[in-house]
C-alpha cells in the first residue's frame, strides 16, 4: 500500500556501560487516517503504521501503539539504557501486514 | 454473519454513540480515558505534557511525556473525531519513561497524558493546545 516507506534511526555509534542513550526514529508513510475523503466524496480507506517496538539484544524498550492521530512520517523519541555493546533492533508494523525492520549496533565505549 | 442479541445490542450503541458524538467529543475522550484507566482514580502530578500552547499548523503538532516511574503512558486529544493518540508501553530496557513524537489535532482542545504507575495507579497531565489550521483533513 504505502509506497517508498524508508525508516531513519538516529543511534549514536557508542556509548559508556549503562548510559541512557537517546534515540530517534522516523519512518517516511503517509499515515492515511481513514477521516479524509477524495475529490470525489469518497472516504479514503485508514492505513497507518499501527505499532512501533525497539528491542536491545532481545530486550524490549520501548513498545508504542500508534492509532491514526499520529501525523505523516512518524516521529518517535525516547531513551534507553545501554548495559552491554550490541544491537537495537526497530521494527513498526503496518495496517496492511507490511513489517519494516531497522537495525544498529553500538558499541562500548 | 450470524446476529445475536449482543451483536445487536452493540451496533445499536454504536450507531447511538456515532451520532451523538459531534455534539459531545469529550465524553467520547472521557471513555477513552476511563477504558485505559479501568475506571480507577486519575491523580495528578508526577508527570509532564509539553506542548505548544499555539500550533499553527494541526497536522504536526510535537508533543513529549515524561512520568517517571510509569509503566505506560497513554495520550489522547480530546477534540479528535478518534481521541486515541498514542500509548508507550516501557520495557526493562527503557532509560526514562518519556517518549516524543508528531501527532494530529483537529482543532483547538485539551491534549491529555495518563500514565500508569508500577504500582496500578494513574496520573494524568492536561493542556490547552490552540490550532490555528486543523489537521483532519476535510
Amino acid at each position: 500500500m504505502a509506497d517508498n516507506v524508508k525508516p531513519r534511526v538516529r543511534v549514536p555509534r557508542s556509548a559508556a556501560a549503562g548510559e541512557t542513550i537517546t534515540i530517534k526514529t522516523l519512518i517516511s508513510h503517509p499515515m492515511e487516517s481513514g477521516q479524509r475523503k477524495d475529490s470525489d466524496g469518497n472516504p479514503i480507506p485508514r492505513s497507518i503504521i499501527n505499532r512501533f517496538t525497539a528491542e536491545f539484544n532481545g530486550q524490549n524498550v520501548v513498545d508504542v501503539t500508534l492509532e491514526p492521530a499520529i501525523s505523516t512520517n512518524p516521529f518517535l523519541e525516547f531513551q534507553s539504557v545501554v548495559p552491554e555493546a550490541g544491537t537495537f533492533t526497530f521494527t513498526w508494523f503496518d495496517d496492511d501486514g507490511s513489517v519494516y525492520t531497522e537495525s544498529k549496533d553500538i558499541a562500548i565505549g | 454473519m450470524n446476529m445475536t442479541r449482543r451483536d445487536s445490542l452493540m451496533l445499536a450503541l454504536a450507531a447511538g454513540a456515532a451520532t451523538v458524538l459531534p455534539f459531545r467529543v469529550d465524553a467520547a475522550a472521557e471513555e477513552a480515558i476511563s477504558a485505559f484507566t479501568g475506571g480507577a482514580d486519575v491523580g495528578t502530578g508526577g508527570i509532564t505534557l509539553t506542548a505548544p500552547e499555539i500550533a499553527e499548523n494541526g497536522n504536526t503538532v510535537p508533543i513529549e511525556v515524561d512520568a517517571p516511574g510509569a509503566v505506560s503512558i497513554s495520550v489522547f486529544a480530546t477534540g479528535n473525531p478518534t481521541p486515541a493518540v498514542a500509548t508507550f508501553n516501557f520495557g526493562p530496557l527503557a532509560g526514562a519513561q518519556m517518549g516524543a513524537t508528531r501527532i494530529r489535532l483537529a482543532g483547538t482542545q485539551d491534549v491529555v497524558a495518563v500514565a500508569k504507575l508500577a504500582d496500578g495507579s494513574f496520573i494524568e497531565a492536561r493542556q490547552e493546545v490552540k490550532v490555528t489550521i486543523g489537521g483532519c483533513g476535510g
